[in-house]
């Protein structure tokens, strides 16, 4: 790649005479470039299955994607709050919230005065959903109105939501969520166990939530707004987007995917315990980065965040597979995770390269 | 006279703009030349070469007569040229001291930085800038903006120049710091340093200069001795001679008054002092002033952006007390901004829609953007400002510098306003482009709306506007009509009220 870029960048000063190849040589290379998870992707596949006879079937394709669809559902959250360039590290902790306030309404209900209240499956989903946008929202408000930096912010919301959900419990685990028919709360079990056509419902659920987001970022007015904010925010105010909103949004969106990561972990476990999803703000966040998100806001999709889940859990299931060591798995994912982001450097360089020559 | 620093037929081109156009320029030993012209008349650029920090895209320079190569800053910087930029590169962070060395740390036993030493030199530099009260401890952040001036050019000071660039260093300076630093230019003088000094004050440059050189357009039109010239000669070598030949004039009849600010009062560093204006349909207003005058401040207050402490705008006859970007943009404001690369482009997004992005709300059908509308918009604005752009789809960044001002100015027209507020409109845009904004701005007024510009350049405020006010330390020094207004006094206008205030 470097090679084809220095060509290309000596070409621009002088052009001589195949400029036409070279100029097909670096847009081959762009696409390339372009698609590098999806390639990625297709020679992990290539590279595991020829290890291990195992990888490729159909049952190991819906396990690994089934652990895919946890983490797509957070980093499709990330991703909403990287485009307007600010950064969530609390997904992991409002994740393990919404885990023991849905699991705390199915193992013991909620009392209020005169009794104990259970509520039905739906509801309880509802509620978790509730929680981790409203943690979301006092993200937005720290960042917006009190000025706090998107890191500190959600950093500090990292430990506090992860206390709280320690002390909802005082640090115990829920262990049966699944319900009783007189109080009717039964059916936690679907959304993390249960399978329609033979694909897992948490397959379905991400498919879901990924086509709205892609839905809503690249068809709303909202979407492009979001763009507009981490691509030039005193832009969008001049143009008289409200900026605040925006990002106060995009932290909702982003608590509101973390409970439902959440959720979908914990109905797969069949217990609620405070430390459910720990550290997976930063698979999440890989996951962004991977598919090609800028940390510095305006540019990615979610097609790509959704990509580079997919990279990350089967490189991980893969790695697990062939037997390669814990520790060497995480070695392997940090480089990858590294080397994403200098393809993408190279990749920005090339194309402001190539439309400074066709300008 | 010996020469000491010469560029010949240097030319520089930034993508599709020359910048400076096979420009011959002499400085001369143990004299003060003073370089004047308009805002992209070439001289910051012809500044950068000479102090190495851009390289030119062909000519040549010569330092006592020997070709030269200026590689970087320090290579210009190693054969004694230093420069003092315009923007201030100190850090507000540390000390005085500390920013006297910061790079090239006075040293003891070789790896350890000798604070003493540095603290004494500090304060000899200190002392020979007229500044013996300030200790070099203080932090530079704490400093006002005149006094981090006067550091900044202690930095310079400091090493071993031959030959020192300043570039408008008393635009922040009060007018007793103006006075230490000719003195401080004085001495250099005598000590046979070349000062090459670029300044938008007339009246103050004729203090201190031997040379005077004037750029216009990216070209030196005139060299000549500071004793043989006057304002008036200097001022028709800036504008040229026919301005109007390149400058579409509004002729629409006036109509209605559609903008009304009455004592406009914004706090702040740069501040906007009890601001009164009227904007009338088919009228072209123009506000000339230096910069820091506030004149950005208060087209950026009228759009919402800051908050006025007093005053009130009435748009089209109605109050408009909200003060919001949204609010003034439904009153029927709209601001195409000064910079547009920091305030008016989403560099990550394609033309069209930067072209939308102020109107998305209009191109849904059931919630969703429609591709169909948004198209037909983008590309009806498009043809309309002839916007010339590889496609609606390309990023807005590989446009030239005139289209890409034509994007937010589509932007602002697609928000329907009635008075549209434009911040330094031909700024950094070539001649040509320049020409097509005036011809679109005497277009706007002819459709009915008005149009309030700022401007730093004589000749265009002068072609353009059918009235000039002249703002100067926030406040309204002067208004003039088209028939009625002349280079000196705009100037006048200007310079004198800031002098006036800076005394108080």
């Amino acid at each position: 790649m470097t090679d084809t870029h220095v060509a290309a960048h000596r070409q621009a000063a002088a052009p001589p005479p195949d400029a036409p190849r070279h100029t097909a040589l670096a847009r081959a290379a762009l696409l390339l470039l372009r698609g590098r998870t999806l390639v990625v992707l297709v020679l992990l596949v290539i590279i595991f299955s020829s290890i291990s006879s195992e990888y490729l079937t159909q049952s190991n394709l819906i396990l690994m994607t089934k652990h895919v669809a946890i983490n797509a559902i957070l980093a499709i959250g990330v991703t909403f709050v990287i485009l307007t360039g600010g950064i969530d590290l609390s997904v992991g902790s409002i994740a393990g919230l919404a885990s023991m306030v849905s699991g705390g309404l199915l193992f013991k209900g909620l009392n209020v005065p005169g009794g104990t209240i259970f509520f039905s499956v739906a509801v309880v989903i509802l509620i978790g959903i509730v929680v981790g946008a409203l943690v979301g929202a006092v993200n937005g408000l720290l960042i917006t109105r009190f000025r706090v930096a998107p890191f500190i912010a959600t950093l500090g919301m990292l430990y506090v939501a992860r206390g709280a959900a320690q002390l909802h419990s005082d640090g115990g685990t829920y262990p049966d969520l699944a319900g009783t028919e007189a109080r009717g709360n039964t059916g936690f079990g679907f959304i993390g166990v249960d399978s329609i056509l033979g694909i897992p419902v948490a397959v379905w659920i991400m498919v879901m939530v990924a086509a709205a987001a892609v839905l809503v970022t690249t068809k709303t007015p909202f979407g492009k707004r979001i763009f507009a904010v981490g691509g030039n925010e005193r832009a969008a105010v001049l143009s008289g987007i409200r900026v605040n909103r925006i990002k106060i949004s995009v932290y909702v969106i982003s608590g509101a995917c973390a409970a439902l990561a959440g959720l979908l972990l914990t109905s797969e476990l069949g217990a609620a315990y405070p430390d459910t999803a720990t550290t997976y703000e930063l698979n999440a966040i890989a996951a962004a980065v991977l598919g090609g998100t800028a940390l510095s806001g305006g540019r990615g999709t979610i097609i790509g965040t959704v990509m580079g889940a997919f990279v990350i859990g089967f490189l991980s299931d893969g790695l697990v597979l062939v037997g390669v060591s814990t520790f060497w798995q995480s070695v392997v994912k940090g480089a990858v995770i590294v080397f994403a982001v200098i393809t993408e450097q190279a990749q920005q360089r090339l194309q402001s390269t190539l439309t400074r020559r066709t300008a | 006279m010996p020469e000491i620093l010469e560029a010949h037929h240097i030319s520089k081109k930034y993508g599709g703009v020359r910048a400076l156009k096979d420009v011959t320029f002499t400085a001369y030993r143990g004299q003060v030349n003073v370089l004047v012209g308009e805002n992209g008349a070439g001289k910051s650029t012809l500044m950068k070469i000479l102090s190495g920090s851009e390289q030119p895209t062909s000519g040549e320079i010569l330092l006592d007569g020997e070709p030269v190569q200026l590689g970087s800053p320090r290579e210009a910087q190693a054969r004694g040229i230093g420069i003092i930029h315009q923007e201030l590169s100190l850090f507000p962070n540390l000390t005085i001291a500390d920013n006297l060395f910061a790079g090239r740390e006075l040293r003891r036993g070789g790896r350890f930085v000798d604070a003493a030493a540095q603290r004494r030199r500090a304060r000899e530099v200190l002392q020979r800038l007229g500044q013996d009260r300030l200790a070099p401890d203080t932090l530079v952040g704490d400093l006002p903006i005149g006094q981090q001036q006067l550091v900044e050019i202690g930095r310079a000071l400091l090493t071993d120049v031959r030959v020192l660039i300043m570039d408008e260093p008393t635009s922040a300076l009060s007018n007793h710091e103006v006075d230490v630093l000719f003195g401080v230019m004085a001495e250099l003088r005598r000590d046979d340093v070349t000062v090459i000094y670029i300044s938008h004050k007339l009246d103050e440059f004729r203090r201190i200069g031997d040379w005077v050189t004037v750029f216009r357009d990216g070209g030196l039109v005139a060299h000549e001795s500071m004793s043989r010239t006057d304002t008036g000669w200097i001022v028709r070598q800036m504008v040229g001679r026919d301005p109007d030949s390149l400058y579409a004039r509004n002729s629409a009849p006036v109509g209605d008054v559609l903008l009304d600010v009455r004592g406009l009062t914004v706090p702040g560093p740069v501040q906007v002092d009890d601001v009164s204006l009227t904007v009338r349909a088919g009228e072209v207003v123009g506000i000339y002033g230096l910069m820091g005058a506030g004149r950005t401040e208060l087209v950026e207050t009228l759009m919402g952006m800051r908050r006025p402490s007093a005053g009130d705008v009435v748009i089209r006859g109605t109050h408009e007390p909200k003060g919001t970007v949204q609010a003034r943009m439904a009153a029927g404001l709209a601001l195409v901004p000064e910079d547009r690369q920091r305030d008016g482009l989403v560099p990550t997004m394609s033309v069209r829609e930067n072209i939308l992005l102020a109107t998305l709300a209009r191109m849904t059908r059931g919630g969703l953007l429609n591709g169909g509308t948004e198209q037909r918009t983008a590309d009806g604005k498009v043809g309309e400002l002839a916007i010339k752009s590889p496609g609606l789809g390309a990023l807005v960044t590989a446009l030239s510098g005139g289209n890409q001002q034509k994007v937010v100015l589509a932007r602002a027209l697609l928000t329907d306003p009635v008075v549209l507020l434009l911040d330094e409109p031909t700024r950094g845009i070539d001649v040509g482009a320049k020409a097509q904004i005036a011809a679109l701005m005497a277009d706007l007024a002819a459709q009915g709306f008005g149009v309030l510009f700022i401007s730093s350049e004589l000749a265009e405020v002068m072609a353009m506007a059918d009235r000039v006010l002249v703002m100067a330390r926030g406040r309204v020094t002067a208004e003039f009509t088209a028939g009625s207004v002349t280079e000196e006094a705009l100037v006048a206008a200007s310079a004198s009220d800031s002098v006036l205030e800076a005394t108080k």
